[in-house]
């Protein structure tokens, strides 16, 4: 498995002051995996995305992309190397019409000799990568301003400049957060369906239902540490994640 | 009865955003009119007006300009207190290569414009990680040691200056010039910030984290804007050297980078053509001002504030949703 890892992480570490937020977190995932980040809020994981894609950088430890070391890099050269990541917090500019908001994406140096323009090529690759994530061209959704697009849509356009950016590795850090049933049902197949293209996804995830069905391996984090890794079932089961997340059972029974 | 104001689309009968489907004479003039009455306007003052007017119309069109190039800036996320650095080093550096090379106005003027770009763009390329008033702090504080330096080390002229420039062919020809190049910048740059790299520079105005996650190295595309920005207003310096035929230290005054400000502030921000508009009120309205005597300042500053406070959107956006809007009262039951 070393020597086909798409991306390791080894015992990376990063402090805030006095805070640990990870501890010696080591990883691999190989090309075309779909692992799972699970753990409860402000035990690191966003932290650890940050550190993969370098918007903070490691107190200590090191990020390998292609067994290349990354660590030291600026985060939009890891862009460019081929990791694209969601945020948490969506931010669109929300002047802008959705389709817009795919132009700054589009515009990355990752696709370069794509033409552009003031009507341009842009506009309809555009158009189409966000049919592709269920803006129905029909409904004219992707010529709403983003400030007027309910919070699944901005989740999708989200998800979209991740898609643009034709990355090799996704980390979609919390995409289902704040969304109803349904529409975390209507993004499923979309994940699936880039996993069938050979995409290598990280997700953070607090629905463990879904993330089960369609992670190969799940990480559990808990105070900026590791706390277990392995396939669902196995994590499932596993004693020290039960603690983490239902809290400890006390011995004496009450 | 009560009553409630109702807005329609005026015009064009097909369009969305800012795509239209045009069907008649009349259409097409309506989208053409306001792109070409400010063109005829800018060329046909200069034969109008008499000679006093005229140097007030070379004033307005410099700062005209500068309110443009500060526009630029703060769509890209740019705050700058100081258009008199950019102004300033054009100034001196059309001034230098007159004065030491005798090199003609014509010449130095852009190069002048490319020269005072690039150093501006130097000089706060190491700041350019800074953002909001941090970044405004060190434009403010640059031209104020530029002028500490020169009186200082006694460069250029020291506090003396340079003079004797050569002057510009004939009147008509300064005249024509910058109205030219303003509308050249006026226009061009409009549509640059309507292209996608202009979209691109807005993005790091919003958020830059999101542009940066597109795999874009924004400081890369801030000094690029920054280059731009300050060429444009290094441009109008070295012009104003020419006409002046003299430079010096007031080259750095305050004046030049906050009357550009209230200038986009008047007009409106966002759409250079604010910058534009706010210029032409503003400057004349500060001649005209002149007749009051020491009551002058007092009652710009009132202008000032009930602009501000009347139309916060800037003029230029409330004529243009005047212009693509009607508005009429319509009975709603109750």
């Amino acid at each position: 498995m070393s020597a086909t890892a798409l991306l390791e992480a080894v015992d990376l570490s990063k402090r805030f002051g006095g805070v640990r937020a990870l501890s010696k977190v080591s990883f691999k995932l190989g090309k075309g995996k779909l692992l799972g980040v699970i753990g409860p809020n402000g035990s690191g994981k966003t932290t650890l995305v940050n550190a993969i894609t370098c918007f903070v950088r490691p107190s200590s430890g090191k990020v390998l992309f292609k067994g290349r070391p990354i660590q030291h890099l600026p985060p939009y050269k890891i862009v460019r190397l081929g990791i694209a990541r969601t945020f948490q917090m969506v931010r669109p500019f929300y002047q802008l019409p959705a389709f817009k908001n795919m132009i700054i994406p589009l515009f990355s140096p990752r696709l370069k000799g794509l033409p552009g323009g003031r009507y341009g090529d842009r506009d309809a690759k555009a158009l189409d990568l966000l049919e592709e994530v269920g803006f129905e061209r029909d409904a004219h959704v992707a010529y709403k301003l983003a400030g007027a697009l309910p919070q699944g849509y901005l989740k999708r356009l989200e998800l979209a400049k991740a898609i643009a950016l034709e990355p090799e590795m996704v980390i979609l850090d919390e995409l289902f957060s704040g969304l109803s049933l349904a529409e975390v049902a209507s993004i499923l197949p979309i994940i699936e369906k880039m996993r069938h293209q050979g995409k290598t996804i990280i997700m953070i995830e607090h629905r463990l239902k879904e993330l089960f069905r369609i992670a190969d391996r799940v990480m559990v984090m808990n105070f900026g540490q590791k706390i277990a890794e392995g396939s669902p079932q196995d994590v499932m089961q596993n004693e020290s994640v039960k603690s983490a997340y239902l809290g400890n059972e006390r011995e004496d029974g009450v | 009865m009560k009553k409630r104001k109702e807005r329609i689309d005026r015009g064009i009968r097909a369009r969305s955003q800012d795509i239209f489907v045009l069907c008649s004479w009349r259409e097409m003039l309506y989208l053409a009119g306001p792109r070409l009455l400010p063109i005829a306007v800018c060329l046909l003052l200069p034969l109008v007006l008499d000679t006093y007017w005229q140097k007030v119309l070379l004033s307005v069109a410099v700062f005209a300009l500068l309110a443009i190039s500060w526009d630029i800036l703060a769509q890209s996320g740019m705050v700058s207190l100081g258009q008199a650095l950019f102004f300033g080093c054009g100034a001196y550096s059309a001034g230098a290569m007159n004065h030491y090379w005798g090199l003609s106005p014509l010449l130095t003027i852009p190069l002048a414009a490319v020269c005072g770009g690039t150093i501006s763009t130097l000089l706060l390329l190491p700041v350019l990680r800074l953002r909001g008033i941090y970044f405004s702090m060190v434009t403010l504080i640059l031209p104020l040691m530029l002028v500490r330096v020169i009186e200082a080390t006694k460069i250029f002229g020291g506090t003396e200056g340079l003079s004797g420039m050569q002057p510009l062919p004939s009147v008509w020809f300064e005249l024509y010039l910058i109205v030219t190049v303003m509308l050249v910048a006026l226009f061009g740059l409009r549509r640059l910030l309507d292209s996608d790299y202009g979209l691109v520079l807005k993005g790091i105005n919003d958020n830059d984290r999101a542009v940066i996650n597109a795999g874009i190295n924004i400081y890369w595309f801030k000094a690029q804007a920054l280059f731009i920005a300050a060429g444009i207003a290094a441009f109008s310096g070295a012009f104003m050297t020419h006409v002046y035929m003299f430079v010096g230290m007031p080259v750095f005054a305050l004046d030049y980078s906050i009357l550009p400000i209230a200038a986009v502030v008047v007009g409106g921000p966002g759409t250079l053509a604010g910058a534009f508009t706010g210029a032409f009120i503003l400057v004349p309205l500060s001649e005209l001002l002149r007749g009051i005597g020491g009551l002058r300042i007092v009652f710009y500053g009132l202008f000032l504030v009930v602009c501000i406070v009347a139309l916060p959107e800037g003029l230029f956006h409330y004529i243009q949703r005047k212009y693509h809007q009607f508005e009429r009262w319509v009975e709603v039951d109750a």
